[in-house]
């Protein structure tokens, strides 16, 4: 289960080892996205991040909000 | 999955947007509602009486204050019109209701035809759950779009040139 973060942690974290992953469509991710982060889909979260992302390092996952 | 740590940003990036923290990707550093919003607007509550509201709004400098209540929903809005009315009354009763809000990523352009063609000084932008981001004045949003029509403009000549 991931657990929740807020911008305070989030901002902390951003430029060290953790990767940031943005699950939103492609169009949103080009247009916006945050420092360094990079774009795996929701709907292929599960088979995409395996092979893309380091399980040795921290990640942290976002969408738009909370809704 | 495996993974060391999975962390979940819940608030996300409207969240980060809406602080006006940078961004990558072909609209970064383009101006939007949230970021020229101003953040230092007057806010009041429900409760207080519209005498004691007015004094603080024209002490800060303003003429329009934004009703909240504790989560910092937006509840109204106190305008020029509104401030103007008996001073015992409450805000609760003295308020305009339910005004637009407009989200934090919206771009500058757009949000300067919005209130140009609605014909609104100001604007609440808030998170999607209706917190208060900041408050949009017309003149900031209009200046904001011409500095960047005349910024692209010199792009383009610089370019061609």
């Amino acid at each position: 289960m991931p657990r929740s973060i807020e911008r305070a942690e989030v901002q902390k974290l951003a430029g060290g080892r953790t990767r940031f992953v943005e699950v939103l469509p492609a169009r949103e991710y080009e247009k916006n996205h945050l420092p360094g982060a990079i774009h795996l889909p929701l709907r292929q979260l599960e088979t995409l991040a395996r092979p893309t992302l380091d399980p040795a390092r921290p990640v942290v996952v976002y969408c738009w909000d909370s809704g | 999955m495996g993974f060391v740590e999975v962390m979940d940003y819940v608030d996300g990036k409207l969240d980060w947007m809406a602080a006006g923290l940078p961004t990558e990707g072909k609209n970064a550093g383009k101006p939007t509602a949230g970021s020229i919003a101003r953040h230092d607007s007057p806010t009041c509550e429900l409760s207080e009486s519209l005498g004691e509201v007015k004094k603080r709004v024209r002490a800060a400098g303003w003429d329009s204050c934004v009703v909240i209540n504790s989560e910092r929903v937006v509840l109204g809005m106190m305008g020029k019109k509104e401030l103007t009315g008996d001073p015992e009354l409450s805000i609760e009763r003295a308020m305009r209701s339910g005004p637009s809000t407009y989200r934090p990523f919206v771009p500058i352009g757009e949000m300067a035809h919005e209130l140009v063609d609605r014909d609104l000084p100001i604007a609440p932008v808030t998170t999607s759950d209706g917190r208060l981001v900041g408050l949009l004045k017309r003149e900031d949003a209009l200046r904001a779009f011409h500095e960047g029509r005349a910024q692209r403009r010199d792009d383009s000549a610089a370019m061609a040139s």
